[in-house]
């Protein structure tokens, strides 16, 4: 299977960067602030749904979104070549 | 043995397992005393970087907060988590990745500029400098409270602890006791929830436990004080501060140099992306647990103010332990008083401490 090259590798990593941020932005800031009063006529186990995301909900899901990032890379990674052997210490490399 | 026995005999064996572990993981060379050798395993890091966080604020801190600003506090929130998705995958990797020892090192040489390296370091020292002030904040009032003695003792003590296995283990030290120190901190955390999430409501979850205790929460600060703890952009809180604080705690979040260092101690950039994870889990847990003891304390403190009134609840005995700490300023007490006064009477900052005294007493 023909190897990634590196601009699309970072390509695909900033893309994926960029939708991950995108739901970080939408769960922490449109649902949880600007929504929270309209969200708040509905209801999530008990307690008010837009309270819910601010308070417990946009913390689940930024864990997630961590989560989904590692996965996501450590394919691209694969994909592209790079990935790293477990057990070594990855060198010091340039800034840029 | 009394409490207070007991008290200093678990501050005397966590305290020597820290020293222990500083021992244990004694360094000699720049690369083990700065990055830990570049030895330590992704879920352990994670760990360690939730203990970092499990400090002073979050800890003592947050849940009182919360408590006292109801739907405000989710700046607090979402602010410390939010803020480490940014550092999770904008900043962890490419700082492994480039591997040396400290932020401004990489900024140095990321802008090929010694002004900017030199400017990162001040910058550096600002935060940590107020950084340490807040913990050392913290560490007055839990000794103060727990070991009786006056604030200034309980700093001082702390900092001499603090300083022998830092000095000691450098950041591999550092780093093994804050994974010991994240299994104490959240186990202390998470027991007294469950309780009282089980006292209160029968359901030992806390989030689960919180929406039968938010609707009578809501409808007693409804009558005491003339709002809902559920309701958004209180007071000054208003959606534009909301949003601003929240970015701001964000940014700051993602910017923290003891945090982002945490990520030079890992092997490769792969487990640098999954020690931030594990991270934001293991921080999580305490996170997710906060808005439900904030609830529970509040709702107590108005209850027993709804049932006994300021006179009735200078005979409980958590009032009276807090009020010798001066956190509790009763002498400003009279019976006419409204709740809203008492409130500002209180600390916050002891609410998450006071919080299993509170449930015992007054359920």
């Amino acid at each position: 299977m023909a190897q990634m090259d590196r601009k699309t590798y970072w390509r695909e990593v900033r893309k994926r960067t960029f939708w991950l941020l995108v739901i970080w932005f939408i769960v922490g800031y449109v649902l949880s602030i600007f929504l929270v009063e309209p969200l708040n006529t509905l209801k999530i186990a008990g307690v008010p749904m837009g309270f819910w995301m601010a308070q417990q909900g946009s913390i689940m899901i930024f864990i997630l979104l961590i989560l989904a990032y590692a996965i996501m890379m450590g394919k691209l990674d694969r994909a592209a070549g790079v990935e790293e052997d477990a057990g070594t210490t990855t060198p010091p490399s340039q800034a840029h | 043995m009394s409490i207070i026995g007991w008290t200093f005999f678990w501050v005397a064996v966590t305290f020597s397992v820290y020293i222990g572990i500083a021992i244990w993981s004694r360094v000699k060379d720049t690369a083990g005393f700065y990055v830990a050798g570049q030895g330590i395993p992704s879920v352990a890091n994670g760990a360690a970087v939730a203990a970092d966080w499990m400090s002073a604020a979050s800890f003592i801190s947050m849940a009182g907060l919360i408590s006292f600003m109801g739907y405000d506090g989710a700046v607090y929130l979402m602010g410390w988590t939010g803020g480490y998705v940014l550092l999770a995958v904008l900043l962890a990797p490419f700082l492994r990745k480039f591997g040396k020892f400290t932020v401004p090192d990489f900024v140095g040489e990321r802008y090929y500029s010694n002004t900017a390296r030199v400017v990162a370091a001040i910058a550096a020292l600002f935060v940590s400098f107020t950084y340490v002030a807040g913990q050392m904040r913290g560490v007055g009032v839990v000794f103060s409270r727990f070991l009786q003695v006056d604030i200034v003792w309980g700093v001082i003590i702390g900092m001499a602890i603090v300083s022998l296995y830092a000095v000691l283990g450098g950041m591999k030290g550092i780093t093994w006791t804050q994974v010991a120190q994240y299994t104490v901190l959240i186990i202390a955390y998470l027991i007294p929830a469950f309780a009282i999430a089980y006292t209160l409501t029968g359901i030992p979850l806390p989030q689960l436990a919180l929406g039968k205790v938010l609707p009578r929460l809501d409808q007693l600060q409804y009558e005491l004080l003339g709002n809902f703890y559920s309701q958004p952009f209180k007071g000054s809180w208003d959606m534009l501060n909301v949003f601003c604080v929240t970015f701001a705690l964000m940014a700051g979040t993602a910017g923290l140099p003891h945090v982002i260092v945490r990520f030079y101690t890992v092997r490769r950039v792969v487990d640098a992306r999954w020690s931030a994870f594990w991270a934001l889990f293991f921080i999580g847990l305490l996170y997710l647990t906060a808005p439900a003891v904030a609830m529970f304390a509040r709702y107590y403190i108005l209850n027993a103010f709804n049932e006994l009134g300021p006179t009735g609840m200078l005979d409980l005995s958590w009032v009276q332990n807090w009020a010798q700490t001066g956190l509790i300023r009763t002498g400003e007490w009279s019976e006419g008083m409204t709740a809203a006064t008492l409130l500002s009477t209180i600390d916050r900052d002891i609410i998450v401490l006071a919080t299993p005294e509170i449930a015992n007493l007054s359920a």
